[in-house]
């Protein structure tokens, strides 16, 4: 990672992601703490731009694990198929630990191109306040933060990309 | 005897990019056989030993063979195939 003039590390990629959409994977999260929360953000391929978000239930129903089920997410693919879309962002809380990927989160990453968003909600649980939010790629194992920059609107998303 | 398999993205470097690529076999495990054959490597993506991996879902007609059989699911000429990695972490 570069180093700007002021010392501080440089983020290589950015997600631009909606207002709207940013606090509805907030909203789930909270919503579902102290068990993890997880979802998609679809996009149409290509646009690198999330646009239409889907809770997914945790099938693990569990505060250390999460994963989606797989008649759910078969059902989830061939909508997308259908729509010409792509899973843009991949979303899960952690409610114990920071919002960086578990080595289990490292070594089930299987969508090269997704945006990997991580939430932590151990600061305030099911309540209002902050949280961390935080994006990753992950690929062969390795992890790059990004920067995540929040839009007015999708439209304002895609127009920057 | 044809099957139409869907090949997820991150296998798609099996497959010189295919989203989907045709194979045959009477059963899922004859069917992973001669996907190996024509795309060397896959199989070890799909299989952990003998048994699928934990974390790989195959679905024959919109049915996860988990419930069907697993390996042992049969198939039929025209039965559409698709591998999707569980989305799941800690």
């Amino acid at each position: 990672m570069r180093a700007d003039r002021a010392g501080l590390p440089r983020l290589r990629g950015v997600l631009r992601i909606d207002r709207a959409t940013y606090d509805a994977i907030v909203a789930h999260a909270k919503r579902d703490h102290p068990d993890e929360a997880c979802g998609i953000v679809a996009g149409p391929e290509g646009s690198d731009t999330p646009t239409r978000m889907v809770e997914m239930i945790n099938a693990a129903g569990s505060p250390t694990f999460y994963e989606f089920d797989s008649t759910e997410l078969l059902d989830l693919y061939k909508q997308m198929w259908a729509n010409d879309e792509e899973p843009v962002v991949i979303y899960h809380s952690h409610t114990a630990t920071e919002a960086y990927p578990s080595r289990t989160d490292i070594q089930l990453a299987s969508e090269p191109g997704a945006h990997y968003v991580l939430v932590s909600t151990r600061e305030h649980g099911n309540n209002d306040g902050p949280v961390e939010f935080r994006s990753y790629r992950i690929v062969d194992d390795v992890v790059t933060e990004e920067e995540v920059a929040i839009t007015e609107s999708a439209e304002t998303a895609r127009s920057t990309t | 005897m044809a099957i139409e398999v869907r090949i997820p993205t991150i296998l798609r470097t099996y497959t010189g990019g295919a989203k989907s690529v045709e194979a045959s076999g009477g059963t899922l495990a004859a069917l992973i056989d001669d996907l190996e054959a024509r795309h060397p490597g896959i199989r070890e993506r799909l299989l952990d030993g003998d048994d699928l991996r934990r974390f790989v879902n195959v679905y024959i007609n919109d049915e996860d063979v988990r419930f069907i059989g697993s390996l042992e699911a049969e198939l039929a000429d025209g039965d559409q195939v698709v591998v999707l990695p569980a989305v799941a972490g800690g």
